[in-house]
């Protein structure tokens, strides 16, 4: 039953190519360009930051620091945006910060998403004990504010950028089982499940071919939502020093940095880092936003 | 009834055990947590000394059931950089972390509720579009550098407010804001649905039909109503301000819990580290488990599931 599952094409009703259904999907009302733009502007930053960017970002001249930026008085063209207390381009520290950023991010939310989605399908269709085990661990994983976990293992295991990236998908994969396990809780219940059942498939067919595709829209908008939060958590982690080590230029810890020249008022230290992790994280949950809404037309009102 | 309570009981008796479990073992099985207790560079006869005192040479089984034990007789150990006893330095740090949240609390409800409140009335107005910008940047700010900010305008340029430390009333404005924030624009969301919610119901349609003024009718029919997710939630997130505000307080140096757990961090003062996690999370288990009951009280149909 399952081997005719795609349609045999008559002439009459030839199904529109993944290419043109991607155009209409990016033509669709509401198409967020300008998040969507400052997202693939800050992965291309982040993937040629050795190309784009004016100054190595771990290296600074002690004779330039705390240099304002260029359109203040002391400021040059040559530091655009201005040097930190060990006289580093901010510039060139903010586009390789980037890079961390992406990095974390990403890989955290993928992996987080993997497992996450991946336990909620087993939790939601198997049910039984392996239900009441991971609704369990993920109950006492939801007790703790996420932050609060992320710190406590940050500050056990040792400080390294992938430790940052595991401990962020240890944490917040429980957010994703969670919503999977209720999606798949009622998608269990519909005809084209139970008819599975009846042709004889087995669990695992049924959870791979029709469970999973059907969840994939809620991964995938929590996904990007919860871009924002792992960012946000990143920067956090490294404001507190139990992040991205130093020198490793990451906007959190720019922040920390920083905080040590904000009371001479060396402003751009602290507001251009915090500047770039909110528009990050601002074009991360306005696409998480249009996403939501249109994959599920009953929220629109919210 | 009862069967509902002592599931949910067990649910967070559970959650509980699991937390103790989970604290306990990582701390153990990321790298010897003795290296972590003496001091850089010992010997390792030292190290050895102390693994004997602690009684890390135990087996883990023995090791978790003393844990245990002297946690649930309170003893939470003794802070190595302090020397007094844990559970003492928590509790004399709790009331200003208390204080920090409950500022925070009532900046949140006193921004997000009637800016809920409007822009459901005004669906998809002016207001409206403020509001949910208003949310989205809410989301979108880290707590920690809306605090800086905060710092840099209101004490470096302008000097109206102290940046850091505790005491006076002054002292408690720009965290409480800092920490608020985020939370202002969760309550000012939920408000705003919650009242779209009420506002389409049939009893509040009557009320209208019997030519009740619009703002009786919002004020005394639909407002208690909408009012009731709001303020459960704001009372789970008070529980979750006190833990989250760890960045807030390290910002202004105020002296409350999350302060102390970024100390512990910072001296490697592990037993401080361990207590505050499981107490932190312990105390939101608890709010949660008693938020279940109530909402069982309220809402009879919660009592009856499967």
């Amino acid at each position: 039953m399952s081997t005719t599952s795609t349609a045999t094409a008559s002439p009459a009703t030839v199904l529109p190519s993944r290419a043109s259904r991607l155009a209409g999907f990016v033509r669709s009302d509401g198409f967020p360009w300008i998040p969507v733009l400052i997202l693939a502007t800050v992965l291309g930053l982040a993937i040629f930051a050795n190309a784009v960017a004016p100054y190595n970002p771990e290296i600074g001249s002690l004779g330039e620091r705390f240099k304002p930026p260029a359109w203040q008085t002391g400021g040059s063209e040559r530091y655009f945006l201005g040097t930190d207390h060990l006289g580093r381009d901010v510039l060139s520290r903010l586009i390789f910060g980037a890079r961390v950023s992406v990095i974390v991010g990403f890989c955290a939310v993928v992996i987080a998403g993997v497992i996450g989605t991946f336990l909620g399908i087993l939790s939601g269709y198997l049910g039984g004990w392996v239900d009441q085990v991971v609704m369990r661990i993920t109950d006492t994983w939801l007790a703790l504010p996420g932050v609060t976990f992320a710190i406590f293992l940050a500050a056990i295991t040792g400080p390294s950028m992938w430790n940052i990236v595991i401990i962020l998908a240890a944490v917040y994969w429980t957010r994703y089982a969670r919503v999977i396990r209720g999606e798949v809780l009622s998608l269990r219940e519909r005809d084209f499940v139970r008819l599975a059942i009846v042709a004889g498939c087995s669990k695992w067919k049924i959870m791979r071919r029709h469970l999973l595709p059907n969840v994939l829209n809620t991964a995938i908008v929590l996904a990007t939502l919860q871009l924002g939060v792992v960012i946000i958590a990143e920067a956090t982690l490294s404001f507190l020093g139990v992040g991205v080590p130093p020198p490793q230029p990451a906007w959190g810890l720019m922040l920390a940095d920083g905080k040590k020249g904000m009371m001479a008022g060396y402003w751009w230290l602290t507001v251009l880092p915090g500047c770039c992790i909110m528009l990050m994280v601002l074009s991360a949950n306005l696409i998480g936003d249009w996403l939501r809404v249109k994959f599920d037309p009953q929220l629109r009102q919210l | 009834m009862k069967r509902y309570i002592v599931k949910r009981a067990g649910y967070a008796l559970i959650s509980l055990f699991l937390l103790s479990v989970t604290i306990f073992l990582f701390v153990r099985v990321t790298g010897d947590p003795v290296v972590l207790l003496v001091e850089p560079g010992a010997s390792k006869d030292d190290i050895e000394m102390v693994r004997q005192q602690l009684g890390l040479d135990r087996s883990l089984w023995i090791q978790y059931v003393s844990f245990m034990s002297s946690l649930l007789q309170g003893d939470f150990g003794k802070s190595f950089y302090y020397r007094t006893p844990v559970l003492e330095l928590y509790l004399s740090r709790l009331p200003h972390s208390l204080a920090l949240a409950a500022a925070a609390m009532v900046f949140s409800l006193i921004v997000g509720i009637p800016t809920g409140i409007i822009a459901a009335v005004r669906v998809n107005g002016w207001w409206d579009s403020a509001g949910k910008i208003f949310a989205l940047l809410g989301l979108s700010l880290p707590a920690f550098w809306v605090g800086l900010v905060l710092i840099l305008v209101f004490s470096v340029y302008l000097g109206w407010l102290p940046s850091s430390g505790s005491g006076t009333v002054w002292h408690l404005v720009m965290p409480a804001v800092s920490l608020g924030w985020v939370f202002a624009a969760a309550h000012m969301r939920l408000t705003r649905s919650s009242m779209l919610d009420v506002l389409g119901s049939e009893y509040i349609k009557l009320a209208r039909l019997k030519g009740l003024p619009e703002a009786l009718v919002i004020s005394k029919h639909a407002l208690k109503n909408a009012l009731i997710p709001v303020l459960t939630l704001a009372g789970i997130n008070l529980v979750l301000m006190v833990n989250v505000a760890i960045v807030v307080e390290t910002v202004f140096a105020w002296p409350g819990i999350g302060r102390l757990l970024f100390e512990g961090i910072s001296f490697r003062d592990f037993p401080v580290v361990q207590a505050t996690v499981i107490l932190g999370g312990a105390m939101i288990i608890v709010v949660n488990f008693v938020v279940d009951l109530l909402y069982a009280v309220i809402d009879p149909r919660i009592r009856y599931e499967r």
